[in-house]
């Protein structure tokens, strides 16, 4: 900025600042050079640049001394830069209007050629640069691109490998949680099963106990139940009434009564458990049926291959028993 | 006026026709477009001072873009092809600096 303030400051040198500081416009440094050896082209191009001119006469008061000139109009340029060639010369504004004109000037056609080669390779080089395209690169750019792909591959690997780690942790974890869903699934229809909240169904046996005269006393029931529950029976319901560990055989012949309720005969067990090694256990001499049999009762027992038991009981929360904390292993 | 038509239809013969660039030339092709720009500045600032000459123009258009490709393309030959045309293009931008400049000064007296 500093070579705009000398100049601003020091308007008639503006013309010799052109010429020394070639480097910063080519333009104007060729022509310079141009100048200093002029030949025919050189001055048939002058007579080109004064017909232009001329057009510009009207709006330029100060080319109206320059539309005289035409015999040598260069000549001014080269002797004397300082003063003498500034006003005669087309600038600024008047100069870029003149230039808007559309005349099929040679210098006209020509930048217009030129520019046209321009927009082309511009927009060639833009679209190029759009897509990137690896066989246009240097092999110091593919080298560093090549490295840089290397890095973010190692980076993005650790991170699915890690990924991949966290991935197995929660795998495991959610099937380690399936695993203990699923005993305490199994624990709870088996402790259903056990107290009786649960419906159960299995093979086992169908025991019916004839009473006529009313004469069977709760001691042979629970001696029964007893003798069941030694076989090996898992669930027992007699007459609509789930029997549990907390049953109790009440009442006097002729009206038993099951955990309060009144039995009516013939009272008929459904056991589920094993058929065979139940009804051999009832059936030992001295067994649940001889005591039947001895109460003034008969009774039978078939196996059945599918004893369904659909009576349940509802049990009370426990009121004063906790859940005692799990031993130390 | 003519120059301005020919930048438009150049622009728009490079997008109907949709050229790849040869793979030889691919370097080289920006620099040489930054080359021609700083030609195009410095015949713009020339005809501000109304010492524009068109074989002048010529010559310095196509000098700029030779030279400069050629630059490039030595670059290349030697291994500094990145820095040289990174020097180029440098170059070149200053160049088009101080022509907007005192094109600018020409225009706006400022």
């Amino acid at each position: 900025m500093t070579m705009a303030d000398d100049e601003r400051t020091d308007p008639p040198a503006h013309e010799p600042e052109d010429v020394s500081v070639a480097p910063a416009s080519d333009e104007a440094a060729i022509d310079a050079i141009g100048e200093t050896a002029p030949d025919e082209t050189a001055s048939d191009e002058a007579a080109n640049d004064e017909t232009g001119s001329d057009e510009l006469a009207h709006d330029e008061p100060a080319s109206d001394e320059r539309a005289s000139d035409e015999p040598g109009p260069k000549q001014p340029r080269k002797p004397a830069p300082a003063d003498a060639a500034v006003p005669k010369r087309l600038t600024g504004w008047s100069a870029l209007v003149s230039a808007l004109r559309p005349r099929a000037t040679r210098a006209q056609v020509l930048a217009g050629v030129l520019c046209a080669a321009l927009g082309f390779a511009v927009v060639v080089q833009v679209r190029q640069a759009g897509d990137t395209n690896l066989s246009g690169l240097r092999t110091d750019d593919l080298v560093r691109l090549l490295d840089e792909t290397t890095t973010s591959a190692d980076q993005l690997s650790r991170e699915a490998t890690s990924l991949q780690a966290e991935r197995d942790q929660l795998q495991s974890g959610s099937s380690s949680r399936q695993a203990a869903i699923d005993a305490a699934r199994r624990g709870a229809a088996m402790q259903g099963i056990l107290s009786g909240r649960l419906p159960a169904e299995g093979p086992g046996v169908r025991i019916s106990l004839q009473d006529p005269n009313g004469t069977i006393r709760p001691v042979t029931m629970l001696n029964m139940l007893e003798e069941l529950r030694n076989a090996g029976a898992e669930a027992i319901q007699v007459g609509d009434q789930r029997v549990t560990a907390s049953s109790a055989f009440t009442g006097a012949s002729g009206a038993i009564q099951i955990d309060g309720v009144t039995l009516k005969p013939p009272y008929v067990w459904l056991v589920i458990g094993d058929p065979d090694t139940i009804q051999t256990a009832l059936q030992i001499p001295g067994g649940a049926l001889a005591y039947v049999r001895n109460d003034g009762g008969t009774g039978d027992v078939a196996k059945v291959q599918h004893v369904s038991i659909s009576a349940l009981r509802d049990l009370p929360d426990p009121k004063y028993a906790t859940l005692a904390p799990a031993p130390p292993p | 006026m003519i120059a301005i038509f020919g930048l438009a239809i150049g622009v728009i013969v490079g997008l109907l026709v949709q050229p790849t660039v040869p793979v030889e030339l691919q370097p080289y092709l920006p620099i040489a477009v930054v080359a021609a720009l700083d030609a195009l500045f410095g015949g713009l600032r020339a005809l501000l001072d109304g010492i524009f000459n068109d074989r002048v123009f010529l010559t310095s258009f196509l000098s700029n873009v030779v030279v400069a490709a050629f630059i490039v393309f030595l670059g290349d030959q030697l291994g500094v092809g990145t820095q040289l045309s990174t020097a180029v293009v440098v170059v070149l931008g200053i160049r088009i600096f101080s022509n907007a400049a005192s094109i600018r000064r020409h225009l706006f007296k400022a």
